[in-house]
């Protein structure tokens, strides 16, 4: 227990250190910044409303964090999360115009596992070209970023596009019975559920099942893993499919719940939001959660402190690129010796002190 | 191939191609020659989309500011490399990832870019003025493709001088000392860290040419979805190039060239595949790779210490 309190003070210090940071960076702009503070806290947690839009936003960073850690676990660095998200809003816009889906939980069910599918799919691939090709699945993952965005762009715009859609291409509009709503009567929609729970199954999964242990040692050591026998290339799949499902899964619930058909507004960056709040929590499914639903009220302050300030709609997205940038480096400073840097910096202070003595050769 | 087919067809067809390589390829040029030169000494930098992004920003507010649009390049250069000098420092402290500190400044990056370009989106900035390389020809179409960025002539100089430096000067090939072998750099006596956090942001204000080449040549305006992803994609563009800046200009004017087919078929009349066409230098990128790579063996002609093909 206070391991783990000590492990998040660091993070927290770091994330004071951003907040104040920018409060001197909108100082500079003219703003007042303990009214910055307030309205940001307001605007992502002041409120049921702020609530409402914060867990929205986090729903997804949940989904897409899950994408890094899993593979992460396994010893794999996939940057590629934004693909599979775009894939399975895809498949899941699509497969209605392919087969008929029921109108009603299990035809949403169904486009659920097709997002998922896709994305586990789209992830695997980056997977098995590593374990068969030796090929970097970071390098291939956001290689497969851009296809997946190209083909994305070219059917939503082409053979699958509504005509009724002059503006903005999308498809044509999931049936109100396929949707995924609010959750008893409030704007937060079921995929948090989906994400909370995906991320506490991980979790668990992980840290309790023999498998999850297996994908562990794989990650940790691999030549450890080879000399007990353990199957490391279906492990490394597996994580793959597992985390890309995720990221395909929210996709699927953006569709669903969200823009109610698809269109380039699916393709916001969660993908790659979900690399940095994955790499914060280190990799932890069960930390992904607190660390999403932050970074979620983040971007909900977003409007308010637009309106009320008048700053730039940016503004947010420089206060949590300063937050991640101070967090990851905060990592130097995890298990410093504190007291050995103590006694280095008295040790240091004495010679100064002695220094006459020392150099006096004439 | 049907009557109409011919060179009054073929001719802005081909015109279109050429023009869009020569175009969209300098961003491509600038970044790939500012990842090379990273990733040279050892280190990769993801966040050179922030800093296109940043420094495409601050070309486009130093000439709108000063009326010297060469200004404007310096100014996107200086804020590329201050960009590229955190993200050198960051990664130089322990336990630090560099692919997450890549992207986190890359978010940080676009997000300074947009909160201090708001005031930019409206007003004209003096672009960089043409080179007039199609004078020879009485075809307006040709003319107007070979209007060259001004900057292309510059990062073609600079890949010859980067090959010819990596080979046969001193800091040349410390920087690859750097990326092939920490122990051997330190048994020399240099610093590693002081070399790779020099090379990051001497490849930040390489990059940042990019930028400038952004918003002050073509598309020669600021708004916030300037880049699509062209710094991002630096480091497949390295890896395409085999860590040669001289193939990295045939990179750049491949990857530029392939996201011209789309518009160039589009303007012929033709509307298939727009995307798909956009998308083949990726595709082409991932065939490579999994032709040449072989589980265990690191990539050709890759530094030792690039954790990244491993």
């Amino acid at each position: 227990m206070q391991k783990a309190i000590a492990d998040a003070l660091l993070p927290i210090g770091a994330l004071a250190a951003a907040l104040l940071l920018f409060g001197v960076f909108v100082w500079f702009g003219g703003t007042n910044p303990v009214e910055m503070w307030a309205l940001l806290f307001k605007g992502a947690f002041g409120d049921w409303y702020s609530w409402q839009n914060t867990l929205t936003r986090a729903a997804p960073l949940m989904l897409t964090a899950l994408c890094v850690a899993l593979p992460a676990r396994a010893g794999l660095v996939i940057i590629g999360g934004e693909g599979a998200l775009v894939l399975g809003g895809l498949a899941a816009a699509a497969l209605p115009y392919m087969v008929s889906v029921p109108h009603n939980a299990v035809g949403t069910a169904v486009l659920c596992v097709a997002g998922f599918a896709a994305g586990a799919a789209w992830i695997a691939l980056a997977g098995a070209l590593r374990q068969f090709r030796g090929v970097n699945e970071t390098i291939s993952s956001l290689l497969l970023v851009y296809v997946a965005i190209a083909l994305f762009k070219q059917l939503v715009e082409g053979p699958m596009r509504d005509p009724s859609t002059l503006n903005k291409p999308s498809t044509r509009a999931l049936a109100e019975g396929l949707r995924i709503g609010g959750m008893a009567g409030s704007d937060v929609h079921w995929g948090l559920t989906m994400g909370v729970v995906a991320c506490l199954l991980m979790g668990t999964w992980l840290t309790w099942s023999a498998r999850g242990f297996a994908l562990r040692v794989v990650g940790g050591n691999l030549r450890a893993a080879q000399l007990v026998g353990l199957p490391a290339t279906s492990l490394i799949l597996l994580a793959c499919a597992l985390g890309g499902g995720s990221a395909g899964l929210a996709g699927a619930i953006e569709v669903a719940a969200v823009h109610t058909n698809a269109n380039a507004s699916l393709i916001a960056g969660y993908g790659y939001a979900g690399i940095l709040v994955s790499f914060i929590a280190r990799h932890n499914p069960v930390a992904i959660i607190a660390v999403a639903i932050l970074f979620g009220g983040f971007g909900a302050a977003g409007s308010l402190l637009q309106r009320r300030l008048g700053l730039p709609d940016a503004s947010v997205q420089v206060l949590q690129g300063m937050a991640f940038v101070l967090i990851l480096a905060s990592e130097a400073l995890r298990g410093a010796d504190w007291h050995a840097a103590g006694a280095k910096f008295w040790k240091s202070a004495q010679r100064v002190d002695s220094r006459p003595h020392v150099s006096s050769p004439i | 191939m049907s009557p109409e087919m011919t060179s009054d067809v073929l001719l802005p067809f081909m015109a279109a191609i050429v023009g869009g390589a020569l175009r969209v390829g300098v961003p491509f040029l600038f970044v790939s020659l500012g990842e090379c030169l990273t990733e040279k000494a050892g280190r990769i930098n993801l966040g050179l989309e922030g800093v296109l992004v940043l420094s495409a920003v601050a070309g486009f507010g130093g000439s709108y500011l000063t009326g010297s649009p060469w200004l404007g390049v310096l100014a996107a250069a200086s804020a590329g490399a201050l960009l590229g000098l955190l993200h050198g420092l960051l990664c130089s402290l322990p336990r630090v990832n560099d692919v997450a500190t890549g992207i986190a400044l890359m978010l940080l990056g676009t997000g300074l870019a947009f909160y201090l370009g708001k005031p930019l989106i409206q007003p004209q900035a003096t672009p960089l003025p043409p080179i007039a390389l199609g004078a020879w020809s009485d075809s307006s179409v040709l003319q107007a493709a070979l209007q060259i960025n001004p900057l292309l002539p510059v990062g073609v100089a600079m890949a010859v001088l980067m090959q010819w430096g990596f080979s046969r000067t001193r800091w040349g090939l410390l920087v690859r000392l750097a990326g092939d072998s920490a122990p051997a750099t330190k048994a020399l006596g240099y610093s590693t860290a002081g070399i790779r956090i020099t090379a990051t942001a001497a490849g930040g204000a390489i990059a940042g040419l990019g930028g400038a080449s952004l918003s002050l040549f073509y598309p020669g305006s600021w708004n916030e979805g300037i880049s699509s992803g062209q710094g991002l994609i630096a480091v497949a563009l390295v890896i395409f190039a085999r860590w040669s800046p001289m193939r990295c200009v045939g990179a750049a004017l491949l990857f530029g060239g392939a996201g011209a087919i789309g518009p160039a078929l589009q303007s012929i009349g033709i509307s298939q595949g727009y995307y798909l066409f956009g998308a083949l230098p990726y595709v082409l990128t991932l065939v490579i790779l999994v032709i040449t790579c072989r589980p265990g063996r690191v990539a050709q002609g890759s530094p030792g210490e690039l954790t990244l093909t491993r």
